[in-house]
């Protein structure tokens, strides 16, 4: 399958009180089109910061972004972040949120395709509702809507579902193998919970601490529904616990 | 608010009432005035009408001072918000303008406008313009980076990242500094008034004083000119259940 995203060869320091910091130091990966990566790291490692600069937020020192083989310089609609904290503006109701990154269409138009996203995500009521009105839950189901609005060809997710309760974050990743099922989009999702990444994703690259290399790559090639309890998985997991330097004492099993 | 929240209050602001009376007795003072002389001197000035000729004058002031400081105060804040060069440029020099007191101001305003309305006017307006500029600036630089980022990765029109983002985001700010503006104005057309107007609640005062020590009725004055303020203050709080912003006080 031809490659959506590469990655070559980044590298980011930051400007400290302390001098410089190395963030991230000569990742390259590629990741083809209709692919689920999941990128997992220590908290610190610099995540966040890799995943800003694939998106385009963020210029990088060196190095460069390759999507669909034409240089990123910024972000565009062609693929959309989704974060931790979210971004569902909360002074527009739900509609105008998922209307938001319409542009060029008709107003009439602009609605039904909203109301259709709010609908798949499972906010169908909501419509008229403001954030502060949804729970947790929910607004992340409105963030997920408004992203898959404008048919991005890429979704970002940095920690999309880790302010949520585990019951709910659960939801949320069924939920979202649901939609990606319907409609294929390439995924690169950053996390710190290797079993979500493990549940998700068709590979897992193992990022070390700060600067942030890439230091193992796992291809996940069990077929979905996948249950996370099942012995397979669990091997996986602890093979990557392992490499982010948990033990299996620790691990108590 | 109920009745029961409302019961201290009003239970202090009797106690001050007594004890005003009290004290006017046992001094048996000829000059300060017993709140019901208060009373009476208020009820005289509503039969023979003075007294909303006053209110209405000073109103009309504030009206017309504040809402020329609100054209001009809310674009300016939100260009200086988003334009890093006109903060730059403008910033400084509103800081310096700002802790000069309007009063500071009021032999300029008669140079410049007389002694008519346009001197009151204009103090208003240079009273409640800075704070109202202030607040839509801080309101326009602490937009969440995240609310930004999400329009910027939607690739919006200009406009719609105005109409759609800054300006919703920054609209509380805006009420705020408006609430800040609105009661600096109100105390700045008293002072203003007291000085070569011949109407205005601020004017009435001065006067009463001048005109045979009517004590009851400066007092009457300074009594409607805190029931108004407050009035006014409740109005803009009034604006602050407008969908548009519950966003920021939910929760």
């Amino acid at each position: 399958m031809r490659t959506k995203i590469e990655v070559r060869n980044l590298t980011k320091t930051f400007a400290s009180d302390k001098g410089r910091l190395p963030v991230v130091e000569s990742v390259s990966f590629e990741v083809r089109d209709g692919e689920f990566v999941a990128i997992v790291g220590p908290s610190g490692c610099g995540k966040s910061t890799l995943m800003n600069i694939i998106a385009g937020f963020v210029a990088p020192d060196t190095g460069a972004v390759l999507i669909d083989g034409a240089p990123r310089t910024k972000p565009s609609s062609k693929g959309i972040l989704i974060s931790q904290q979210g971004s569902v503006f909360p002074w527009l109701t739900v509609r105008e949120n998922l209307m938001f990154g319409l542009n060029g269409h008709g107003p009439a138009n602009n609605m039904e395709i909203a109301d259709h996203y709010a609908g798949i995500v499972g906010l169908k009521g909501f419509e008229d509702s403001y954030p502060h009105e949804l729970s947790g839950g929910m607004l992340k189901r409105a963030e997920l809507a408004r992203a898959l609005v404008v048919k991005p060809e890429i979704l970002y997710m940095d920690e999309p579902f880790s302010a949520l309760d585990a019951l709910m974050s659960l939801r949320m990743r069924n939920e979202l193998l649901r939609i990606l099922a319907k409609e294929r989009h390439t995924v690169m999702l950053i996390t710190h919970d290797v079993e979500e990444a493990i549940h998700l994703a068709d590979r897992i690259l193992v990022l070390s601490p700060r600067p942030t290399r890439i230091q193992a790559t796992f291809e996940v090639p069990f077929p979905r529904p996948r249950r996370v309890s099942s012995s397979e998985l669990q091997e996986m997991r602890v093979a990557i616990l392992r490499e982010l330097g948990v033990d299996r004492d620790e691990l108590g099993s | 608010m109920q009745v029961k929240e409302a019961l201290p209050s009003l239970a202090v602001i009797a106690a001050l009432i007594a004890v005003w009376w009290l004290t006017v007795l046992a001094t048996h003072s000829v000059i300060f005035p017993t709140p019901w002389a208060v009373v009476t001197g208020t009820l005289e000035l509503l039969k023979d009408g003075t007294l909303w000729r006053h209110i209405g004058a000073s109103l009309l002031r504030v009206g017309v001072g504040f809402g020329l400081a609100v054209c001009v105060a809310v674009p300016l804040g939100l260009w200086m918000g988003w334009v890093r060069g006109a903060y730059q440029t403008l910033n400084p020099i509103f800081q310096i303008l700002r802790p000069i007191s309007p009063i500071a101001w009021i032999p300029i305003a008669i140079l410049w406008f007389g002694v008519g309305d346009a001197s009151p006017i204009y103090l208003i307006f240079i009273s409640s313009v800075f704070p109202m500029v202030v607040q839509t600036t801080v309101g326009v630089h602490t937009i969440e980076k995240r609310y930004l980022r999400a329009a910027e990765n939607f690739g919006v029109s200009r406009r719609t990242l105005f109409k759609r983002v800054v300006i919703p985001a920054v609209l509380p700010q805006i009420l705020v500094g408006m609430r800040i503006g609105l009661g600096v104005a109100w105390l700045v057309v008293v002072a203003a008034e007291m000085i070569a107007l011949h109407s205005g609640l601020g004017y009435m005062i001065m006067d009463s004083r001048n005109a045979g020590n009517r004590y009851d009725l400066v007092i009457a004055g300074m009594i409607i000119i805190g029931l108004i303020g407050l009035s006014l203050d409740g109005i803009m709080r009034l604006l602050e259940e407008f969908k548009w912003v519950r966003w920021r006080y939910a929760h």
